[in-house]
């Protein structure tokens, strides 16, 4: 029995701590401070760049506290899912109160509060109370979505009031963060995300993933028409464009440029065009420069293709490219990597850098070889995602951005005009007005209701 | 011919002069001065949106064509405009000027700081990732949103200067506005900041997804952003609670504006995407 007790009132300090705003206000500010974290260290860089840059102790406790991933560490998500947890039971906690403020039975309009209000107007007149009557419950009547006339003892009271339905906004814009936690669950968990290099000219269907480079067959494919650099004359980029075409069943469906900014929508897959680059052609010249003469022949050559080194000294077969060869720690750049079968002994390397034409004579060889002639080719770099979750995510968007207009700028607000007659035979007029919600600009509304029913007061003694 | 870059340095100025006329008007409780400030206020923010408009016609004669948004300079011409132009509503609206010291000397400080040499005032072209229409609503949103939190932050600061007084209601700090009718303008500037803020947010989500495929990426100044959002969100949600009045929510505005700086100024010393804005 009196564990019973004692666990009702357990549950109910959980659910009255899980349901308060002064939660939700620590944890909104514990989260701004805690982000700063995350844009001072560098996230997901590599562990011995963080040794360097702290040392073996600090990076010892950085790397206990996820500061590295830190936006997807357990209490960084901890934190977002308690917040998300207090707007959930702060909205079950508080709605059917809320409801029952915006949908009463009848509503109760207490005098007492409106002449205690701190927005208030006053003015008085010769008119007795009941030659104004019509003119001001007229005035509220239009002015105001509800409006009542009570007696009073020397005199009537009339209320109005509008924008109760108001105080739901808040409720839309945390319904809308829910909404926008839903989405970005659903990015995170059926999204994905891969690249896919394209050279001018080429077809593929097979993107990599951007975290396992796993590769992805698409079930539609690629093909890269053409690829083009602008410049400005100042020489900063204008624009990377890419022609493509866009292939299902090997038969071409759809055909279009694609720019920065202006992403292909196909299928649900989003391409963009990310990054671009610049492979060697498929042929080029070989130059052998005889080390006695310094005469130069010639010879096309393309990959894995048998070349008859001039007077009949060997055989060279082209056998692969680096687009940055590292030779004894020295980086030589675009290069091709040969073999060079002589007339007679062994076979051996034969390393030719495009950008070095002058390498090969290490060699001492009879000749100098060198590459000439080589044209290059683009590739286009596309960034190729899915991701189901933005439809959303962009939805709980305008979804927020409609109840912030609601919960700012449309407001609950009452008005009480309480008309009674003075002993001096003169009735004094007072009006004042309430915002239950406690939206500010109450003052300037009362003064503007105040002007208008002086106005119309004054009408009524002119005519 | 006459170019939008020294209309700006002439209305720096009158910011400036501006600044000062209202200080002496609030201090010596000089209606001439208060006048003078206003005055000086609405040709300099009248002049500005001009130079506004000149630039984004320069940004056509020079050939590149687009929004002067694209760089820190000409976002914070665009933000003492929108300084001014909100600044001259709260005081039609509410009718004080003491506010507009700090209003001015806002606008003229952009100003001032965009007059730097490494700043620098040239128009440049777009390169391929701004070259949206994306742009233009980000940037605005984000800087009227900017403009409201800084006169937030203003009617904050003479909360504070009014409360560290002995005598709030005589001599100088009497001429302040009253503490309700000054916690009511921040309020009401922080909401409509905070909404800006979001929609500067929002858009940018949009147009990250467009630019690089994905709405959200915790780069430093995304962050920063959803930093100050917090706090403006700390702010609306303390106000609900009884006893975070006055006082206590004059620093959370201040604690924001610093946020807002921060974001604006700061993050460009910390790696990221954006560093170039
Ligand atoms: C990032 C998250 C949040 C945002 C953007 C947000 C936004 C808002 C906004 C704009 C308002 C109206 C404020 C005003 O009238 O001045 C509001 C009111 C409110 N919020 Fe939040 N909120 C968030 C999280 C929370 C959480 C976690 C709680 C949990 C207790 C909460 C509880 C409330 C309450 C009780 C109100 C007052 C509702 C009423 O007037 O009936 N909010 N919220």
């Amino acid at each position: 029995m009196n564990d019973n007790i004692k666990s009702i009132d357990l549950t109910d300090r959980v659910w009255n701590f899980l349901a308060s705003v002064k939660l939700s206000v620590v944890l909104l500010l514990t989260l701004a401070f805690t982000s700063i974290i995350g844009t001072l260290i560098p996230q997901h860089k590599e562990t011995s760049q963080y040794l360097q840059k702290y040392g073996e102790f600090w990076h010892g406790i950085f790397k206990t506290l996820n500061f590295y991933d830190m936006y997807g560490s357990w209490w960084f998500q901890f934190l977002l899912a308690l917040l998300i947890i207090n707007i959930i039971v702060c909205s079950i906690d508080r709605l059917s109160a809320t409801w029952k403020i915006i949908f009463p039975e009848k509503p109760v309009y207490r005098a007492d509060r409106f002449r205690k209000s701190e927005h208030r107007q006053s003015l008085t007149t010769a008119q007795a109370p009941e030659a104004i009557q019509t003119a001001i419950t007229g005035y509220m009547e239009k002015h105001f979505r509800h409006s009542r006339t009570e007696r009073s003892e020397s005199g009537y009271l009339v209320y109005g009031e509008k924008g109760r339905w108001t105080r739901l906004g808040a409720y839309v814009v945390h319904m809308s963060i829910l909404l926008l936690t839903l989405g970005v669950l659903i990015s995170s968990l059926f999204g994905y995300e891969g690249r896919m290099n394209l050279p001018v000219g080429e077809t593929s269907s097979t993107m990599i993933l951007r975290h396992s480079d796993a590769r992805v067959a698409l079930d539609f494919s690629l093909r890269c028409d053409d690829f083009s650099v602008k410049h400005y004359p100042s020489g900063r980029p204008k624009e990377y464009r890419s022609e493509l075409a866009i292939l299902k069943n090997g038969e071409e469906v759809a055909r279009r440029s694609l720019i920065v900014n202006d992403p292909i929508r196909y299928q649900g897959f989003n391409i963009y065009q990310s990054t671009y680059g610049r492979i060697p052609g498929d042929t080029f010249t070989l130059a052998f420069t005889d080390n006695a003469s310094g005469l130069q022949i010639n010879k096309k050559a393309s990959m894995n293709e048998e070349i008859a080194m001039p007077g009949g000294k060997g055989t060279i077969i082209v056998q692969d490219y680096s687009n940055n060869f590292n030779f004894r720690g020295h980086n030589l750049g675009p290069t091709y990597l040969c073999m060079l079968i002589p007339e007679s002994g062994d076979p051996r390397p034969l390393i030719l850098p495009v950008e070095h034409p002058n390498f090969d004579r290490m060699r001492q060889g009879a000749y100098t070889i060198s590459i000439k002639d080589l044209e290059y080719r683009y590739f286009t770099g596309l960034q190729i995602s899915r991701d189901p979750g933005i439809p959303i995510v962009f939805t709980s968007f305008a979804i927020m951005i409609l109840g912030f207009i609601v919960t700012f700028y449309m407001a609950h607000r009452q008005v009480c005009i309480e008309v009674a007659r003075k002993n001096s035979g003169e009735t004094a007029v007072l009006i004042s007005g309430i915002s239950p919600n406690r939206r500010p600009g109450m003052n300037m509304r009362v003064k503007r209701v105040a002007g208008s029913i002086e106005r119309i007061i004054a009408q009524r003694n002119n005519s | 011919m006459i170019d939008s870059t020294s209309i700006i340095s002439y209305v720096t100025f009158i910011f400036g002069a501006s600044a000062l006329f209202y200080a002496i008007g609030w201090i010596f409780k000089s209606k001439t001065a208060g006048n003078l400030g206003t005055a000086a206020m609405a040709i300099a923010t009248a002049v500005n949106v001009g130079a506004f408009i000149l630039r984004w016609m320069e940004t056509y004669w020079v050939g590149y064509g687009h929004a002067p948004l694209a760089s820190l300079y000409e976002s914070l011409v665009f933000f003492s405009m929108t300084i001014g132009l909100i600044y001259l509503f709260v005081e039609y609206r509410y009718k004080f000027r003491t506010i507009g010291v700090f209003a001015a000397l806002s606008a003229f400080l952009a100003l001032a700081y965009a007059s730097l040499p490494s700043v620098g005032s040239q128009i440049q072209p777009l390169m391929p990732a701004l070259k949206s229409n994306w742009l233009i609503i980000h940037v605005m949103t984000y800087f009227v949103g900017y403009a409201a939190l800084t006169l937030a932050f203003c009617a904050s600061l003479l909360f504070l200067i009014k409360s560290a007084g002995k005598n709030p209601d005589t001599g100088v700090l009497g001429h302040i506005p009253g503490f309700k009718a000054l916690d009511d303008l921040t309020y009401q500037m922080v909401m409509l900041g905070f909404l800006f803020i979001t929609l500067g947010l929002v858009t940018g989500a949009v147009w990250a997804e467009q630019a690089w495929g994905r709405y959200w990426g915790w780069d430093p100044k995304e962050t920063w952003s959803l930093i100050t959002w917090f706090i403006y969100a700390t702010l609306l949600h303390a106000r609900l609670m009884r006893g975070w009045e006055g006082k206590r929510l004059a620093y959370l505005s201040v604690l924001g504006f610093a946020a807002v700086l921060f974001t604006y100024f700061g993050v460009n010393l910390l790696p990221g995407l954006h560093s170039y804005l």
